[in-house]
């Protein structure tokens, strides 16, 4: 018996990527997006995408110039999202986009500082920068994807896991309890505290373009399918059955208390803007507590030296 | 049911009729924009794009897009956007159309 190979023929790079450049600009959000770099990396059914998309709607339905936008991410695959738009944007160490987007809000108040980053990296490393810029309230707007585990070293056991859920270091089940993640927010003094899921981004689009208007700490969690890291040893099924699940067992309660917002696995969990206040931010109160006071001592010594 | 007159508002509302454009080459085949269309118009093609994936096909109701833009908003891979084409008066037809779409008799609803 013959059998006829198909002939291969080698990877032509160049080709690919003039098929991606090509491809550039046929969609309208293409102009926030840097040439060349979609298609992405995320898996099939990942819900990052959605939320990059509606962090991209919400910038254009306040019209913030890009010019007046930055966006700070950490490491993981929502990491990668500084990599893909076209804003000045940073991709710092693990744990450390808080600090490096203080620094950036501080230098420019002017700016509208995004922090765009996982749980793992937000919570995990970068905890105790989260909850300190949280108490400080710099003016920084913290996007945090919440895929329960760290997607891309393998779907790692975090500290957002629930109980009893399995991953690939927990393969019997997470003993730990997860975090409650508005509730912690809240507690450390976020302006703007809101949860929402990847099945619902017009609302998500919302909340984040009401947390862009905001001066002060904002945190938007939005949780999003990862059916290769946690929804694969969990049972849940891929991308799509993970969105008609949240479909099924979310219930939106706006202004609810952050305290009821645990996530258990495979049970109702609450959704909604859970908390929307005012409170001066740092820059202001470092204004009036040292920078004016500095200065009027300053001019008591120089009117001393004139007499 | 049958509606035996237009709403006395009609005038002042409009349908905004979409035309649903898909960069083939760029879906991964999730089926988000298929699964949650409010209106339905959209299915799984039987066709394979560059990367073996199967994108999403307008059916054969593609009238019924009303430029919501959901698809483009949950489309997790800049594949899909929505344009207006044109708004269009509310007729008596559209009234019947829009009952029955809704009612049980209608299949569509099965699906979802």
């Amino acid at each position: 018996m013959k059998i006829r190979l198909r002939e291969l023929s080698h990877f032509d790079k160049e080709a690919a990527e003039t098929l991606i450049q090509k491809d550039h600009g046929l969609h309208p959000d293409d102009k926030y997006l840097k040439p060349g770099r979609i298609p992405h990396i995320w898996c099939p059914g990942c819900g990052l995408g959605v939320v990059l998309t509606t962090f991209i709607e919400a910038v254009r339905r306040n019209r913030i110039p890009i010019d007046m936008c930055s966006v700070v991410s950490g490491i993981g695959c929502t990491g990668r999202v500084a990599g893909y738009l076209d804003m000045d944007t940073y991709h710092t160490t693990h744990g450390r986009a808080i600090p490096f987007a203080t620094g950036l809000a501080l230098a420019n108040p002017q700016m509208s500082v995004t922090v765009f980053s996982g749980d793992g990296d937000l919570f995990a490393i970068g905890g105790n920068h989260l909850i300190h810029a949280a108490r400080r309230n710099v003016n920084l707007k913290v996007i945090c994807v919440n895929n329960f585990n760290f997607g891309m070293t393998g779907g790692q056991v975090a500290p957002t896991t629930p109980l009893e859920a399995k991953t690939s270091t927990t393969p019997t089940g997470n003993a730990e309890p997860g975090f409650n993640l508005p509730y912690l927010a809240h507690a450390a003094g976020a302006v703007y505290v809101a949860r929402w899921t990847t099945f619902h981004p017009r609302q998500l689009a919302h909340s984040i373009s009401q947390a862009l208007n905001k001066k002060g700490f904002t945190f938007v969690e939005a949780i999003a399918p990862c059916p290769t890291g946690y929804g694969r040893p969990n049972k849940l099924g891929s991308g799509l059955e993970e969105m008609r699940f949240y479909r099924d067992m979310t219930e939106v309660r706006n202004g609810a208390d952050p305290k009821l917002a645990e996530i258990r696995l495979r049970e109702k969990f609450i959704v909604g803007t859970f908390h929307d206040t005012d409170r001066p931010d740092f820059l202001e109160n470092y204004d009036r507590n040292v920078v004016s006071r500095v200065k009027s001592k300053q001019k008591g010594k120089e009117k001393g030296k004139a007499a | 049911m049958k509606f035996w007159r237009l709403p006395l508002d009609a005038e002042a509302h409009s349908i905004p009729q979409g035309t649903v454009n898909i960069i083939e080459s760029r879906c991964k085949g999730c089926g988000f924009c298929i699964e949650f269309c409010p209106n339905g118009c959209l299915k799984q093609s039987k066709r394979f794009n560059v990367k073996g994936y199967h994108p999403p096909e307008l059916i054969f109701h593609a009238e019924d897009c009303v430029e919501c833009g959901l698809c483009s908003l949950i489309c997790p891979e800049f594949a899909i956007f929505t344009e207006l084409k044109e708004a269009k008066k509310i007729t008596e037809d559209d009234i019947q159309k829009v009952t029955t779409r809704y009612s049980r008799r209608d299949r569509r609803s099965f699906k979802r």
